[in-house]
């Protein structure tokens, strides 16, 4: 290096470690945010979901769906430690707010990974989701999920943009009695009428829908549900 | 002559199991009131308040309400090592619950540890505490529980070991361990101290974690506070008399009623089971109750070593700020040295935006970690479940948006959390042993709820 410029550049060299050794005391707000870095520890920067491809998205999915989801990992109907632990000592109330604070967040979603399987696989998935199979007794996806896949506000969550092998866990997670939802658990009844084969398909297909800029949750399901679901207000029970 | 020496050894070992069979009996029996008596009048609107009051003291609902499930319907596992002890329902179902009780029976259940039917009941429910509650305050939770909606839920049975599932092993347990006891009255100390005493060694049942147990589980006694391993879950809830561990002695009545009302304080947060304690209990009770709280644990008597420890660390904190200074003064390769280490890496990239580069924290929403005694505590069982499961202080009236810290269970290895642990308790003036990757290890598989 040219002596001169290295002298010239000396005391911002000094400046720079001396601030290296005293940076500021943290910063920390009183917001929403800074308290649920708890959260975002897993499910990625303001809930977007990691690159590990399991942790699920939490950004922008109806509110009561998520506090659905939080009072159940509370009180035992979900079942993973971490979440059971984390959430153990925390209010209606709190959980109440942590769910608004996520669903009111508006972030692009990143391009899905390109699908694993093959073209029949991924037809048949499309089927499911888009058609149902009658003869199984299957509903499709789209009639609870909303058209665009995006769930339905308050309660029901979006399809796509959430990681495939989640999905999958999930699904399987229903039909092992894994997962449970409030009863009547609608879920539990739909997976369990679902062939491993078919659990993959439907993970497949949606785990590589690309999300549109800006969707967001339906505001109203098209017609009734197709089965009764205890955790979607006004569904019969 | 074989035969008849044979015929006296065995009479006399007869003659030895009787007597050593109707001694545990009787054991098992003093102290007993004959389960009769004027039943309260358990309507009484006061008395039932009183009750729910008392209620929350003990946290009845804590053990007695399944996960998720409905309030005081029982249900809920109490791990130990000799198996599962499952809390009952206590509403007042008449099949499954408390519905044909009368006030006397369940002041047995409180007082003597035995059942309407006449079994013994496992010291997983804390008799050996509640033995010292009133017969006024036992009718008024009697009076409460029963005002309760009644559920069906049938009772789950315990799943104990051989032979810990035998009444024989839990009389000869009683025997050994269980004295039937009174409130006292300590006239040579304050109507405070007094109320503290009855709240932390009775309904409060403090000493159920915050003491070590035997081999038999049994903790030595409810004055007992010196701190242990919670059997299974393996947290520590450390000493209440020690300054090094929880101890209060130099804390301000009001930083202590803070932490039990609020979950936070000044001085320190609550995490892990005690979390659950101030949500479910501690909260609840009225602000002269935890006054006197602590006014007792002000007043526990410290260790008979702390004072040689305290005073060893103070020589050592000296000897280190002048080494220190010299240190700097001649260069600053020593700290360079610490900053490049893998712990004080981790550290940097994982917890200083919170906790801050010189451990210095929040006040009231990060926890500092320098000069930490929850950091620098000896049993480092505490600092990996947090670690590893992060947390929230409890959510609580006076504190019900609480700062939470994510798991990273996930994202650091065993090795890593005992490099960053080891960096941690021994820095900004900690002086702790290190930790290692074993003790993480250890650790990591237990605490799930």
């Amino acid at each position: 290096m040219n002596r001169r410029v290295a002298t010239a550049l000396s005391p911002l060299i000094l400046a720079l470690a001396a601030s290296g050794g005293a940076r500021a005391a943290p910063k920390v707000e009183d917001t929403m945010a800074q308290r649920v870095l708890a959260c975002t520890g897993c499910h990625g920067p303001e809930g977007r979901a990691a690159s590990d491809g399991y942790y699920p998205r939490i950004a922008g999915k109806p509110a009561g769906y998520l506090y659905n989801q939080l009072v159940s990992f509370r009180d035992g109907r979900r079942q993973y430690t971490l979440m059971g632990n984390l959430l153990a000592p925390l209010t209606d109330d709190y959980l109440r707010d942590i769910a608004a604070h996520f669903a009111q967040l508006e972030l692009p979603y990143p391009p899905p990974p390109p699908a694993t399987a093959g073209a029949d696989v991924l037809a048949r998935g499309e089927t499911l989701v888009t058609k149902g199979d009658a003869a199984l007794g299957v509903p499709a996806c789209i009639q609870c999920h909303g058209a665009a896949l995006m769930g339905v506000t308050p309660s029901v969550p979006a399809l796509i943009g959430m990681p495939r092998d989640y999905l999958n866990a999930q699904l399987g997670a229903w039909r092992t009695g894994g997962r449970h939802a409030m009863a009547p658990d609608c879920m539990a009844e739909v997976a369990n009428k679902l062939a491993q084969s078919d659990i993959t398909a439907i993970s497949q297909w949606l785990g590589a829908q690309t999300v549109p800029a800006g969707a967001k949750p339906a505001s109203a399901l098209p017609a009734p549900l197709p089965v009764p679901c205890g955790g979607v207000p006004g569904s019969p029970k | 002559m074989m035969r008849a020496r044979l015929g006296r050894v065995i009479t006399t070992l007869i003659a030895i199991g009787a007597v050593l069979a109707a001694l545990i009996a009787w054991l098992n029996l003093r102290g007993e009131d004959a389960v009769t008596g004027a039943e309260p009048d358990l309507a009484a609107p006061e008395l039932i308040a009183r009750g729910a009051y008392l209620a929350r003291a003990g946290n009845c609902m804590g053990c007695h309400t399944e996960r998720g499930g409905v309030a005081y319907a029982g249900g809920r596992g109490v791990p130990t090592p000799f198996g599962t002890v499952v809390a009952p329902n206590l509403t007042p179902d008449a099949e499954h619950g408390l519905g044909r009780w009368s006030a006397a029976e369940f002041w047995r259940a409180l007082h003597n540890g035995r059942s309407r039917d006449g079994r013994l009941l496992y010291p997983a429910f804390p008799y050996p505490n509640y033995t010292r509650v009133t017969r006024a305050d036992s009718d008024a939770l009697f009076a409460y529980l029963r005002s309760l909606p009644p559920s069906n839920r049938a009772n789950d049975a315990h799943t104990l070991r051989f032979p810990f599932d035998r009444q024989v092993a839990l009389a000869v347990w009683r025997a050994l361990y269980f004295r039937p006891a009174q409130p006292e009255n300590d006239t040579s100390r304050s109507a405070e101290w007094n109320r503290g005493a009855y709240l932390v060694e009775g309904l409060g049942h403090c000493n159920a974690c915050h003491a070590s147990r035997n081999a038999l589980g049994a903790t030595t006694s409810p004055l007992d506070l010196a701190g242990g391993l919670i059997p299974v879950q393996n947290w520590y809830a450390p000493s209440l008399a020690s300054k090094l561990e929880a101890g209060v002695a130099d804390w301000s009545d009001a930083h202590v009623v803070a932490l039990l009302k609020t979950g936070v304080s000044a001085r320190g947060a609550v995490m892990g089971p005690m979390g659950e304690v101030v949500s479910g209990s501690t909260q609840h009770l009225n602000d002269a109750d935890l006054r006197a709280m602590a006014v007792y644990l002000k007043a526990l008597p410290p260790p008979p070593e702390e004072a040689a420890k305290l005073a060893a660390l103070a020589a050592s904190a000296a000897a280190a700020a002048s080494a220190a200074s010299a240190a700097s003064a001649a260069s600053s390769s020593a700290s360079t040295a610490a900053s490049s280490t893998a712990g004080a890496k981790l550290y940097d990239r994982h917890c200083a935006a919170c906790h801050g580069d010189q451990g210095e924290g929040v006040p009231g929403t990060y926890p500092a970690l320098a000069a930490s005694r929850a950091v620098t505590i000896p049993m480092p069982a505490n600092l990996v479940h947090i670690v590893l499961e992060g947390g929230f202080p409890p959510a609580t009236a006076d504190n019900p948006r609480p700062y939470g810290m994510p798991p990273f269970a996930t994202v650091l290895s065993n090795d890593e959390v005992a490099q960053l642990l080891t960096h941690i308790r021994g820095s900004w003036g900690n002086e702790a042993g290190a930790v290692s990757a074993f003790d993480v290890t250890k650790y990591r598989a237990s605490g799930g709820r």
